[in-house]
């Protein structure tokens, strides 16, 4: 069981969910951030006063897979997520020890769902 | 002879107009992206700045200026010049003429203003401040002159517009239309964004309902029978626009919406202003269902079929209302409400809708290529779309280096 984490551009979410999709990826959860990598921030001026390199507005997906959908959902994400140019995001991928739904009790990998 | 409660009524009619193109902003305001939301409010507060020094210096005088073959009005009054504070002889008569002048500018201002709502979240601010200028000066003023001014070509055709739906809502719709097309849809067209401030948006068109009794009911431009008769016809086709909206949705989108009755609503009020002051309240109960009936199609129907992004409907809504409701007063108007307008077809005057859709035809034509030749014009200079980067930025950081909304405190 992996947990994955994707910090990606905000307009790119629609186009990674269809991805996501097509690969049978549905479950996932949404988080608005702001972050900076390598990008950095944009200008902001109010009445003249400038605040440099402020964080520029970024989705967080997170997504629990099983271990046969890893490779699935990066592939899926990375495709919708890139432009090819710097400020397109990035993947982390955890080790998850346990899962559990909360309804039924159920966990590990029928969890996950 | 200047008429103090006329002047007084005037005065307030034109300050609740003013407060449509605020009103229009948070409706607008509302329907885009959290990341566009005050590139929307920039370009309407900018409008009005820009149209009321361009009214003032030139814009009045080529619209209601001494006529000059029918066509456009001269610049003998560049400036106001004899545009004093006694009434003008041709306009209003028992108003200081400056009065009339302020009435006419908020229109000329609301005009462009409406056109916003088709090219929401990828236009440039420079490009859209020249296109503005240049679309208020070469295609708003002749076709006000056409249609209001003394010696204008439809007016003396006998062109029925008591508030401005040719000039108005059928300008900026067509124009719109040509604009959205030609600008290009947004790069996010096909997934569809919801608006992020309905609220606001509802906001908006409260304020504008209660403007436009200042935008129609002003019309008469006096206090009296016609003001009150267009005050009752305006109030009464909102209320039927939007009541048919409910409806619509709730036949065909399985539920009534928020943004539905508000589109209604405006739908209404754009139909019933070329009729206003010369139709009955029943009549008003009839152009208002109309004309969100058309609206609807138009919106829900044509626009997906078609494909285009009009992206806050400005043809489908101010261009097809506009419309029918020009069309509406050919058929409707009576000369028991206004002794001074016409007689529709309904009451024997079939002549009167061949005037009317003489008027139509020729507002379609005239802002549809004007339009088209202004586009060509700034796209050539200043350009009129931003960079694909600006428009995911959004416009508020892209062009004005803001955000309307911050994420953290």
């Amino acid at each position: 069981m992996k947990y994955v984490i994707a910090v990606i551009r905000p307009h790119k979410l629609e186009d990674v969910k269809e991805e996501l999709d097509k690969v049978g990826v549905h479950l996932m959860t949404v988080v608005d951030a702001l972050g900076c990598g390598r990008q950095k921030g944009v200008t902001e001026v109010y009445r003249g006063v400038k605040e440099v390199g402020n964080l520029l507005r970024k989705v967080k997906i997170e997504i629990a897979v099983n271990d046969e959908y890893l490779d699935k959902t990066i592939e899926a994400i990375t495709t919708g997520a890139r432009e090819g140019e710097i400020g397109d995001g990035k993947i982390f991928i955890f080790d998850m020890t346990e899962c559990v739904r909360i309804r039924t009790g159920e966990t590990g990998a029928v969890a996950i769902g | 002879m200047i008429n103090s409660a006329d002047t007084v009524w005037m005065i307030i009619a034109t300050a609740m107009v003013m407060l449509m193109t605020p009103a229009l902003a948070f409706f607008y305001g509302g329907l885009v992206r959290k990341k566009n939301v005050l590139s929307i409010l920039m370009q309407c507060i900018t409008i009005l700045c820009l149209i009321s020094i361009q009214w003032v210096l030139f814009g009045y005088s080529l619209s209601f200026g001494p006529d000059k073959g029918g066509i456009i009005g001269g610049l003998e009054w560049f400036g106001l010049k004899s545009v004093g504070l006694s009434p003008s002889k041709d306009y209003a008569v028992t108003i200081p003429h400056q009065l009339f002048m302020m009435f006419q500018m908020m229109f000329a201002v609301i005009t462009p203003a409406l056109m916003v709502g088709a090219f929401i979240e990828r236009i440039k601010f420079s490009g859209f401040v020249l296109f503005s200028l240049l679309w208020a000066t070469f295609i708003y003023d002749p076709l006000a002159h056409w249609v209001w001014g003394s010696g204008g070509w439809l007016a003396e055709l006998g062109a029925l517009d008591f508030a401005g739906g040719t000039v108005i809502h059928i300008n900026a719709g067509i124009s719109a239309l040509v604009m959205a097309l030609y600008v290009g849809k947004r790069s996010s067209f096909k997934h569809q964004s919801s608006p992020h401030n309905l609220p606001f948006a509802v906001l908006g068109a409260g304020i504008l309902w209660f403007g436009w009794f200042g935008f129609n009911a002003g019309s008469a431009l006096s206090v009296g029978g016609v003001s009150v008769a267009a005050f009752a016809a305006t109030n009464t086709a909102a209320a039927a626009g939007g009541l048919t909206w409910i409806f619509l949705d709730w036949k065909f989108n399985e539920v009534p919406t928020v943004l539905g009755v508000i589109t209604g609503i405006v739908a209404g009020l754009v139909a019933v202003t070329p009729a206003a002051g010369f139709v009955t309240p029943i009549s008003a109960i009839f152009i208002g269902i109309t004309g969100s009936i058309f609206g609807f199609i138009f919106v829900t129907k044509i626009k997906p079929k078609f494909g285009y992004d009009d992206s806050l409907d400005v043809f489908g809504v101010h261009g097809i209302a506009g419309i029918v409701g020009a069309l509406a007063t050919g058929i409707l108007a009576t000369k028991s409400i206004n002794p001074d307008g016409a007689d529709g077809l309904l009451y024997g005057n079939a002549h009167q809708l061949w005037v009317q859709f003489i008027t139509v035809l020729a507002a379609v034509l005239f802002s549809a290529i004007g339009t088209y030749i202004l586009l060509k014009i700034v796209d050539s200079t200043l350009g009129l779309r931003v960079d694909k980067k600006s428009e995911y930025l959004g416009l508020d950081l892209s062009q004005h280096h803001e955000v309307g909304y911050t994420l953290m405190d």
